[in-house]
């Protein structure tokens, strides 16, 4: 069960430097953006994410927090889970650019039911994705449009990511659960 | 959650869990959308043999903003009328594929009993037996005075040290029975006032102080006060002399509610008698939360059945 950490503070630190710099690049600047993080640690990262755009472009950009729960296709599987808060900003969904923000990108159904919730919320102009760890195993057609860092990975192993709101430190490590 | 049958077994976190569960669903209603996927290809039965309009027609707005299949049962003009007994009816909706049961009927235990038989497999969820419980009723009003105070950081936040007074028919009321074990669960005072004949044998063992006075119960000046609808159907005896004597002591007319603190709340379960046991003025008074634990019903029952239906098996954390 040993856990091997595979990006330090200033990885992370570093790679949502680079993701904030290609999401303005890619939108051609600032405008019309909004992030939205997938609880529980998304919405810490699409909250960095929005600091530094915000200090390479001078503008705010607004963030919301978007939760899946209602709309997961697997509940029937797993024991209860307990939503959490969702708070979008008010009624600038629609022909916006959003940009969905997630720790790890696994099988894909997490997003997939981001894409559903999102749609109960208004019609954005475009969707894209942004993810801190990419760690393969796709089980839908899914595909993220900024990576930290491709991580791959068995199906046995569990990958940590770990941020300082909730966790007290930040760091990204493998675990092998076999 | 198996079962919701009654707030008596529902201990604090679990309470505490569902409104917290309740204020998501409540975040949902104010969407452009307001149905969600989460309890598609789900039966939900409202199997109901007493008369009720509120109750069911949250129950099926509930269950269909999640998406559910909701199938109405009322005892008048079904076989029920012909005799057939709650095993029967319940086998019927096991065939049909029922996979959860609200059940409303006028014998105390009758959800209890439906739970317990093995008649079927469906989650049962009592909404409101003979003079027992209504347990979603209870929550749904612990949610209103959870609002009402902590307004939007009510999240895993109990209701400790706030004063409640439930005046009027307890001993006909499956509602104040609810609110007493549900709101001594998270911390409030209860207080329980109405005329002697109204009071039920065996209050002492109740987690409640008990009161005969309006008048001293209103200087007191409750966080909220509850009004118990005086039940019609129900009075047989001779509990009181008349209307008007009960409006004199125990209704909440214009003078006692003059006197009641800005910040109170005025809660009743309906349907009112205006009039009666609260005052056309009371009723619409700013302090009145009435339509308000209207909208909040369907927050809590979308999340009861949330965690009726939705999860493996049994659930580890409840």
């Amino acid at each position: 069960m040993a856990a091997r950490t595979v990006l330090h503070e200033a990885d992370i630190s570093r790679a949502l430097t680079r993701i904030a710099h290609e999401i303005i690049e890619s939108n051609r600047g600032p405008d019309g953006l909004i992030l939205v993080g997938i609880p529980t640690r998304g919405r810490y990262l699409a909250e960095r994410l929005r600091e530094q755009i915000s200090r390479i472009s001078g503008t705010e950009v607004p963030v919301g927090t978007l939760d899946v729960t209602l709309y997961r296709d697997d509940l029937g599987r797993q024991p209860v889970r307990s939503p959490q808060p969702t708070q979008m900003p008010g009624d600038v969904v629609d022909g916006a650019t959003v940009v969905l923000v997630d720790d790890v990108l696994f099988s894909g159904r997490t997003i997939r039911a981001a894409l559903d919730a999102l749609g109960d919320h208004g019609r954005p102009r475009a969707v894209r994705l942004a993810v801190l760890v990419d760690r393969g195993h796709r089980e839908l057609p899914i595909r993220p449009d900024f990576v930290g860092k491709n991580l791959p990975s068995a199906q046995s192993e569990r990958i940590n990511v770990r941020v300082t709101e909730v966790d007290g430190v930040d760091e990204v490590s493998i675990e092998d659960r076999a | 959650m198996r079962h919701l049958l009654s707030t008596r077994s529902l201990d604090r976190d679990a309470a505490v869990r569902l409104l917290d569960i309740a204020e998501d669903m409540a975040d949902t209603q104010t969407r452009e959308v307001r149905k969600l996927p989460t309890l598609r290809g789900k039966t939900v039965v409202n199997l109901f043999f007493e008369d009720s309009t509120r109750t069911r027609m949250s129950f099926e707005a509930a269950a269909k903003r999640l998406s559910a299949d909701v199938i109405n049962f009322s005892a008048k003009g079904s076989s029920v009328s012909k005799g057939e007994s709650l095993k029967d009816t319940a086998q019927t909706l096991q065939a049909i594929g029922a996979d959860a049961v609200v059940i409303r009927h006028s014998a105390s235990g009758a959800p209890q009993t439906l739970a317990d038989s093995g008649w079927i497999q469906a989650g049962v969820l009592n909404a409101g037996d003979g003079t027992h419980e209504h347990p979603t009723q209870a929550l749904l009003d612990a949610f209103t005075m959870r609002r009402r105070r902590h307004g939007a950081a009510s999240r895993g936040r109990d209701l400790d040290g706030f004063r409640v007074t439930i005046v009027g028919d307890v001993l006909h009321s499956r509602v104040a029975r609810s609110n007493v074990w549900l709101l001594s669960t998270l911390g409030a005072e209860v207080t329980l006032v109405g005329p002697p004949t109204l009071m039920p044998l065996g209050t002492a063992a109740w987690p409640a102080t008990i009161g005969y006075d309006l008048d001293a119960a209103v200087d007191a000046g409750p966080d909220a006060l509850m009004m118990l609808r005086i039940q019609a159907e129900r009075m047989n005896d001779a509990y009181f002399p008349n209307a008007r004597e009960y409006s004199r002591l125990w209704g909440l007319d214009d003078r006692r509610l003059s006197r009641l603190p800005g910040r109170s709340i005025v809660m009743h379960p309906g349907p009112m008698n205006r009039g009666l046991e609260i005052s056309a003025r009371a009723a619409d008074d700013p302090r009145s939360s009435v339509l308000e634990q209207v909208a909040n019903g369907v927050s809590v029952r979308m999340a009861a059945l949330y965690l009726l239906l939705s999860g493996a098996g049994e659930d580890p954390t409840s």
